[in-house]
């Protein structure tokens, strides 16, 4: 090699060094986790992991078990998702390389979990054997086991399961229609404190945004348990009581869900248990102001953000539609009709965007929420869940 | 003309054949659609799988030594004072039948 050549062969090496260190230092290839979310393909044990900047699905992740029901919360630093499945698997997602970093199968039977104020608890609230298991987050080896038993004597399963300000864990007992408190604050052994009666057949629960109510639905019953966290030592207390009263129930084809209720100002909207109806309530008496005549008997009853909007999605058979409520005229402005079993709604964290699955056309939609147009689709085998990492700060999520 | 007759064959086929055979099926298509059903709707509270979640694991062997028509109509009537609705309102004749059979026979996984 002549001297010319190999100086020039030195030279290039130089300068693709220093464009690799100054692209590291720059932090090219690096990126945050703020705008990506997890969509669950129900079927298949799948996820999808997905940005919302620019609408496009990053990985797909396969082995998670049975995902039907399956829920997610996410590490306060936002990259890691719980999974829990409904087959008991409590699976750790490390959303940045779409690796699942550990998985455990923790119970026969699981409905949803939660994570701790601190993030340092993952509680898992089980059908079968029923009860909660917490563990830690950060290596998924179990902290705590609570057995749901009842006042009756026999185990329940626990549903409506949510963080609470304090360390706290709150869930429901659905056979024996109690609710409890595990208070982590003191340490690794919970103390718990239970409150009986609160109604038959609770069937899933909400805490407020500020981690001051905890309200449980009920299924055996027209109304709703309410819990004040700030003054648990009043206990709990019945709202809406009777709200279908001299109304015929409809068969409830699928239950509603409370998570990701709607609150707007001081006036929450729930959807009627068997009604075609969404409730309205207002916080500070907690009596029902008024009632929305809907297009099916609602499921997700979610506000955007900034509460301007409750967007509503229905049980079968009438699944294939999606509403829209203005919040200040308390009407349906807008009625979509995007395709058949839409089973999920989730906003983007500012709320410009809303992510809907469409479980039988396997495909997510966004929508722009403003002007209501579509900005795109994304294919996803079965999907049913959709859940963005912002949750990561928020209670109750 | 053509598909008139065709229909007709069919129908009387289907009368023929549900007259001659113990139990009635629904054609290929709808069963698809209450596969899917069975799996996606009724699998949100017994699990996709069919080993229960809010209600009970319906697996050949939970099933087992329960009679067909019990099970027939729990799944037309439901089961008061759960959430277990009556599906009558969904299923034609014989569907519900079908799918209790599926579900005894275990669905394909």
């Amino acid at each position: 090699m002549n001297g010319f050549l190999k100086s020039f062969f030195l030279a290039l090496i130089a300068i693709l060094a220093m464009s690799l260190a100054s692209w590291a230092e720059a932090g090219e290839g690096l990126r945050g986790t703020g705008d990506l979310g997890v969509i669950i393909e129900r079927a298949t044990g799948s996820v999808k992991i997905i940005e919302t900047s620019g609408r496009t699905v990053l990985h797909r992740v396969e082995g998670f078990g049975d995902l039907s029901h399956a829920s997610v919360v996410y590490s306060r630093d936002e990259r890691y998702a719980f999974i829990f499945g409904r087959d008991g698997g409590l699976s750790k997602l490390d959303i940045l390389t779409g690796k699942i970093v550990k998985r455990v199968l923790q119970a026969g039977n699981s409905i949803g979990g939660a994570i701790s104020q601190d993030g340092s608890l993952v509680a898992v609230s089980n059908y079968k054997p029923g009860g909660v298991k917490v563990f830690d987050s950060a290596t998924l080896e179990l902290v705590a086991d609570i057995p749901a038993i009842g006042e009756d004597g026999t185990r329940s399963k626990t549903i409506g399961l949510v963080d609470a300000p304090g360390q706290k864990f709150v869930f429901s007992l659905y056979d024996s229609g109690e609710t409890w408190i595990a208070d982590f604050s003191q340490g690794r052994s919970p103390k718990i404190t239970k409150f009986k009666n609160i109604g038959e057949l609770p069937y899933d629960a909400l805490i407020t945004g500020d981690g001051h109510y905890y309200i449980a639905g009920l299924f055996g019953e027209d109304g709703l348990a309410l819990l004040d966290l700030w003054q648990p030592e009043k206990g709990v207390r019945r709202i809406l009581n009777g709200y279908g009263r001299g109304e015929k129930k409809l068969p409830v084809y699928k239950m509603p869900h409370l998570e990701g209720w709607a609150k707007a100002g001081n006036l929450l909207f729930l959807p009627a248990v068997g009604h075609h109806e969404v409730l309205i309530v207002d916080q500070r008496t907690w009596k029902e102001v008024g009632r929305i005549a809907v297009h099916g008997q609602p499921v997700f009853v979610v506000a955007r953000p900034d509460g301007r909007q409750v967007w509503v999605n229905f049980a079968h058979p009438r699944n294939d539609t999606l509403q829209v409520i203005d919040v200040p005229s308390k009407k349906i402005i807008r009625t979509f009709q995007p395709g058949k079993a839409i089973l999920h709604m989730e906003f983007t964290p500012r709320g410009e965007q809303i992510w809907v699955s469409v479980r039988d056309a396997n495909r997510v939609d966004v929508y722009d929420t403003a002007t209501f147009k579509r900005l795109t689709e994304i294919p996803a085998q079965k999907p049913s869940g959709i859940f963005l990492s912002a949750r990561a700060h928020r209670t109750g999520l | 003309m053509k598909v008139l007759k065709a229909l007709v064959i069919v129908s009387m086929i289907s009368i023929t054949s549900s007259a001659l055979a113990s139990a009635w099926s629904p054609s290929s298509e709808r069963k698809a659609e209450l596969y899917n059903l069975v799996v996606q709707d009724c699998g949100s509270c017994h699990g996709l799988t069919m080993r229960g979640g809010l209600g009970s694991a319906l697996l050949p062997k939970d099933l087992q030594g329960k009679d067909i028509e019990t099970l027939t109509e729990i799944v037309l009537d439901g089961v008061e004072g759960t959430p277990m609705p009556p599906w009558r309102s969904q299923f034609r004749d014989g569907e519900a039948r079908w799918i209790v059979e599926q579900l005894k026979k275990g669905l394909p996984q």
